[in-house]
């Protein structure tokens, strides 16, 4: 009984660190909610009003045609039609549009002669991967004018050909908002948690009030438990009102159940509880607790898989991806969200978080008392 | 002693506080330079939006000499890893469990359909969970298919050929290496790291800790107490830019064509106006765990998402593209990009680094409206 009484004295003190100031009440909850509505928006490998110019030099019905398909797409937006070749580097130079589309004098002559025509596209390389996607909706464009042409007989086959018919599964209109979205609450969460929990034995440290602490009558086992708790309350908390945003804001679809992802947030949040307190625990000041959380968040926000895939590394890092806590939850989001993947697929991902957090959080109250003798 | 001398005197006082309580403290070291390194070092070898080695499943249900062909594009594409089965149920199966991102399939009637001139079909599914992948790998096929053509074409048989062809030119980075971008973005972070988070604490610090006071019944003004903060940690944050675009340029072969020049003082704006955003937050909020928050929230995770430097500004809603304008790292990006990749083209550069200058001017000049409140109080 008295062991309860003592937990709830300390977790009751450590809520009330948080909530009695206003500041501090208002940006575990306030900013990460704007952060999670914002960022929705912004992370995103779909492509809008990709500024584009066009030079015609053929200047032919059959080149207008084409070009219009261009207008009409919500995916690129003219900015100018360019009357000189030199305008090309200038308008890319000084990035005035993202590319240029260029129509030689004998687009239409090669049409009607049965020549390739040729449409060239000059597309500025700064950020590569804007400009691969941004080809890639420009192959489509011209694949479906070529396979027109050919309907309305006004070019012929001139031979066998073969075409590539491709279908994207479980995510057809291959948006990429889903992927992003149904990801992105576990890593506000984290940085949310993170920030509570390292900061929490540090800043007894520093202001010298944790060896108080230590000499009241509480065990390792019992400050652990008390300092875990609100972190454990506002990181759910968040994490479920961004699962929320997720479905109802930005109408990502929730096809696994309720209960599962409950348990995979709350096996997250421990582990993250766990390295926020192992980082506490061995900072004396506030500065290096905040310095060592992000030694930990960056190189796990890049290795987890949230805007670069995992597959893509080479296979040593790959591997090394396994002890990042936020690699297991993006997976186990996004198959909840998804797939309607159940506790039973998600295990796989969430045993590595428990055993995580069964080695951060006792590891972390053993730190308690070494760490300030 | 003239008013100067007594100036500098001060000026060194504070400085010597400054730069102890850096030495003192190696974690803020740590932060300006062994956190670059492992994120170059990451960056550098790990981590690429470039997909190669995509395990695909190729199901044959012809097994004609042409479908073989194409088979063996795509056995040797550097870009796939094939895996050869004969049934579909097989494949599908595969693709659910996520064991290959994709099937290439040949129906039965492919080489019949070639031979009698007709377009012949092949079905390329790929899982469309990751979009951005899914895309990439459409384009490989795509890619692996048109060479096939191309080789028939060579040996004077009979192909289609589209009525219009794409002549593509990526300009500035020809083979379009994601790292060539994510390198300069990632010197992006780690000085809104280091100017945001290390400045946010250092004021804030000094009033939670109450030797503010201390410092207030010393004859340094709050010129000297502003520049004695910013300083140090401009210079850490410089020595971890130069870090950075060293490693990457002479390591992983990131191209630098601009100038050495124009980078130092543009980053130096950067850095300025990073700096002064800190020491907005720290002398606006006295506490230590809220300014750590804010600097996190309104600072670095900003530069990660609203800056144009994984995701397209372009493409996000107006309101998005607005409060974009605010963020330091937008147009620090957008000048390390061209740096690297383009050179001195001063009309992208030059609005970009007035920008920065407003705003380095505006947050100091705020900051020190603030801190002069406080002494006031």
């Amino acid at each position: 009984m008295d062991f309860l009484r003592r937990i709830i004295a300390l977790t009751m003190k450590e809520f009330i660190m948080i909530l009695k100031d206003p500041k501090s009440r208002f940006v575990v909850i306030g900013p990460p909610l704007i952060q999670f509505f914002v960022f929705g928006y912004a992370a995103t490998y779909d492509l809008k009003n990709v500024s584009y110019a066009v030079f015609d030099e053929s200047r032919t019905p059959e080149s207008r045609q084409l070009l219009s398909r261009f207008e009409g797409s919500e995916n690129f937006e003219l900015i100018r039609t360019l009357l000189t070749e030199k305008e090309i580097a200038f308008m890319i130079n000084r990035e005035k549009v993202r590319l240029v589309i260029h129509i030689g004098p004998e687009f239409s002559r090669d049409l009607h002669n049965g020549r390739p025509a040729t449409l060239q596209v000059i597309v500025d390389g700064r950020n590569s991967n804007v400009a691969l996607i941004a080809l890639g909706y420009i192959g489509a464009i011209v694949e479906k004018f070529n396979r027109d042409l050919v309907k309305e007989g006004v070019v012929g086959m001139g031979g066998p050909g073969v075409v590539l018919v491709d279908r994207a599964w479980f995510n057809a209109n291959l948006q990429s908002r889903w992927f992003i979205v149904s990801a992105l609450g576990g890593i506000i969460s984290m940085v949310v948690v993170m920030i509570l929990t390292s900061l929490s034995v540090a800043r007894e440290r520093e202001f010298g009030t944790f060896d108080q602490l230590l000499v009241a009558p509480f065990n390792p086992g019992e400050i652990l438990v008390g300092k875990s708790l609100p972190g454990m309350f506002f990181g759910i908390m968040d994490a479920l009102i961004f699962a929320a945003g997720a479905v109802y804001w930005f109408g990502v679809p929730f096809r696994g159940s309720v209960g599962t992802l409950v348990l995979a947030l709350g096996c997250f949040i421990l582990t993250i509880v766990g390295v926020g307190l192992l980082v506490s625990s061995l900072s004396m000041t506030m500065q290096q607790a905040l310095l060592g959380s992000f030694v930990f968040m960056m190189p796990s926000v890049v290795l987890s898989g949230f805007a670069t895939p995992i597959e893509n590394m080479p296979h040593w890092l790959q591997v090394g991806t396994l002890l990042n806590p936020l690699r297991h939850i993006i997976t186990a989001l996004r198959n909840i969200f998804l797939e309607g993947a159940g506790v039973s697929m998600v295990w796989s991902q969430l045993w590595p978080l428990l055993l995580m957090a069964a080695f951060t959080l006792p590891l972390a109250g053993w730190m308690f008392r070494h760490r300030s003798q | 002693m003239t008013p100067k001398a007594l100036f500098f005197m001060r000026m060194r006082g504070i400085l010597r506080k400054e730069v102890l309580q850096i030495l003192r403290d190696p974690s803020s070291i740590a932060l300006a330079i062994v956190l670059p390194l492992v994120l170059l070092f990451i960056f550098g070898y790990g981590v690429t939006l470039d997909a190669d080695n995509v395990p695909m499943a190729v199901v044959l249900s012809d097994n004609g000499p042409a479908a073989r062909e194409v088979a063996a594009r795509f056995d040797q594409s550097p870009y796939f890893k094939t895996l050869h089965l004969t049934s579909m149920t097989k494949a599908v199966a595969l693709l659910n469990q996520r064991r290959v991102d994709g099937i290439v399939h040949l129906q039965s009637d492919f080489a019949a359909r070639l031979d009698t001139s007709k377009p012949a079909p092949v079905q390329v599914i790929v899982n469309g969970i990751d979009a951005n992948r899914a895309r990439l790998i459409q384009g490989y096929a795509r890619g692996v298919l048109e060479k096939w053509m191309e080789l028939r074409r060579a040996r004077g048989e009979s192909v289609a050929a589209p009525a219009v062809n794409i002549s593509q030119r990526i300009w500035f980075n020809e083979s379009a290496v994601s790292r060539n971008f994510l390198v300069p973005g990632l010197i992006t972070l780690i000085m809104t790291l280091i100017g945001i988070l290390l400045t946010a604490l250092v004021v804030a610090r000094e009033w939670e800790r109450g030797t503010m006071e201390a410092i207030l019944v010393t004859p340094i003004r709050r010129i000297d107490l502003l520049l004695g903060k910013v300083l140090p940690y401009f210079i850490l944050g410089m020595m971890g830019m130069g870090l950075s675009v060293w490693v990457g340029v002479t390591l992983f072969h990131v191209p630098f064509r601009g100038s050495i020049w124009v980078l130092f003082v543009l980053s130096a704006l950067f850095m300025l106006a990073s700096s002064g955003f800190g020491l907005l937050i720290s002398s606006a909020i006295r506490v230590q765990f809220v300014a750590a928050q804010i600097s996190i929230l309104a600072g670095f995770l900003p530069a990660l998402f609203l800056s144009g430097l994984i995701f397209d500004l372009g493409s996000t809603p107006l309101v998005i593209r607005i409060v974009s304008h605010v963020v330091p790292a937008r147009y620090f990006v957008d000048i390390s990009h061209t740096l690297f990749m383009a050179g001195d083209v001063w009309p992208v550069l030059l609005p970009n680094a007035l920008a920065l200058l407003g705003m380095a001017v505006i947050f100091i000049s705020l900051a020190f409206r603030k801190i002069t409140k406080r002494l006031e109080a």
